[in-house]
C-alpha cells in the first residue's frame, strides 16, 4: 500500500529547527508581548495625564528592576516585530519567496534587529543613567 | 434586482465568514501606518526617559506630538487587537474559553484605546 510507505508528518519535538519556522513563531510571540506593551503604554499616558503622584507611581514601577527588564524586553520585541513585519509586507506583495531570498531577508532582519536593539538599549542606559 | 447578479459575484472573496479579507487588509493597513509611527514613538519614548512629570507632559502637549501619539495609539491598539484575535482563533479550541478570551481582548483594547485618547486629550487641552 502506497500510503504506508509515506513518511509520517514530522512531530514538533523531533522537527529540525529552521530559521524560517523559528522566525515565524518569533513574529507571533513578539507580537503578543508587544500587545501587552500597548496596555503599559495606556497606563503611562493615563498616569501622565492624571498628575505628579500617579506619574511617580508609574515611574517607580518602570524604574524598578522588573520594570526595566520589561522595558528593555519591549524594546527588543518591538524592533524585531517591526523589522520582520516589513519582511511580511514584502511577501504580501508577492516578492522574495525564493528560498535563498527568504534566508537572506531572514538573516538581514536578525542582524538589523540586534543592531537596533543594541542602539536602543545603549540610548536607554545612557539617557536613564542606569548603567 | 439582486437576483440578476451571478452567485459568484456575491460570494467572490467573501469566504465562509462573509467578511472577505477585511481583517487581513486591516492588519496590513495598520502595519503600514505603524511602519512610520513606531520609529517616531521609540525616539519620543527614549527622549522622555529622563524628564520629570511637568516636562514630559509639556512635551506631549505640543500639538504635533499629541497628534502623532493619538495616531500611534489608535493604530497600535487596532493592530494588537486584530493580531491577538488570530492567535486566540489558532490556539484556543475550548468554545467557552475562546469566546471569553475574544471578548476580553476586544474590551481590553477598546478600553486601552479610549483611556489613552482621553489621557492625550487632557494633556493637550490643559497644557
Amino acid at each position: 500500500m502506497a500510503t504506508q510507505q509515506r513518511p509520517l508528518s514530522p512531530h514538533l519535538q523531533i522537527y529540525a529547527k529552521q530559521i524560517t519556522s523559528t522566525m515565524s513563531i518569533l513574529h507571533r510571540a513578539t507580537g503578543v508581548v508587544n500587545a501587552l506593551g500597548v496596555l503599559a503604554l495606556a497606563w503611562w499616558l493615563v498616569a501622565l495625564a492624571a498628575g505628579g503622584e500617579a506619574y511617580a507611581q508609574f515611574s517607580a514601577v518602570a524604574g524598578s528592576l522588573p520594570g526595566k527588564v520589561a522595558l528593555f524586553g519591549f524594546a527588543a520585541t518591538l524592533v524585531y516585530h517591526l523589522l520582520n513585519g516589513v519582511r511580511h509586507l514584502v511577501w504580501d506583495m508577492g516578492l522574495g519567496f525564493e528560498i535563498p531570498q527568504v534566508y537572506r531577508s531572514g538573516y538581514t532582519v536578525i542582524a538589523l534587529a540586534v543592531i537596533f536593539t543594541g542602539l536602543l538599549w545603549y540610548a536607554g542606559l545612557g539617557v536613564g543613567g542606569a548603567a | 434586482m439582486s437576483r440578476l447578479r451571478h452567485p459568484w459575484a456575491v460570494a467572490r472573496g467573501l469566504g465562509s465568514a462573509k467578511e472577505g479579507v477585511a481583517h487581513w487588509w486591516a492588519q496590513r493597513v495598520s502595519a503600514a501606518a505603524l511602519l512610520f509611527l513606531v520609529p517616531w514613538f521609540v525616539i519620543t519614548a527614549v527622549s522622555l526617559i529622563g524628564l520629570d512629570h511637568a516636562n514630559a507632559r509639556a512635551y506631549l502637549a505640543e500639538p504635533m506630538n499629541a497628534t502623532l501619539m493619538l495616531a500611534f495609539v489608535l493604530a497600535v491598539t487596532w493592530h494588537a487587537r486584530l493580531g491577538l484575535q488570530v492567535v486566540i482563533e489558532d490556539y484556543i479550541h475550548t468554545p467557552w474559553l475562546e469566546v471569553a478570551l475574544q471578548l476580553l481582548v476586544k474590551f481590553a483594547y477598546a478600553l486601552a484605546a479610549l483611556a489613552s485618547v482621553v489621557a492625550i486629550g487632557r494633556i493637550a487641552f490643559t497644557a
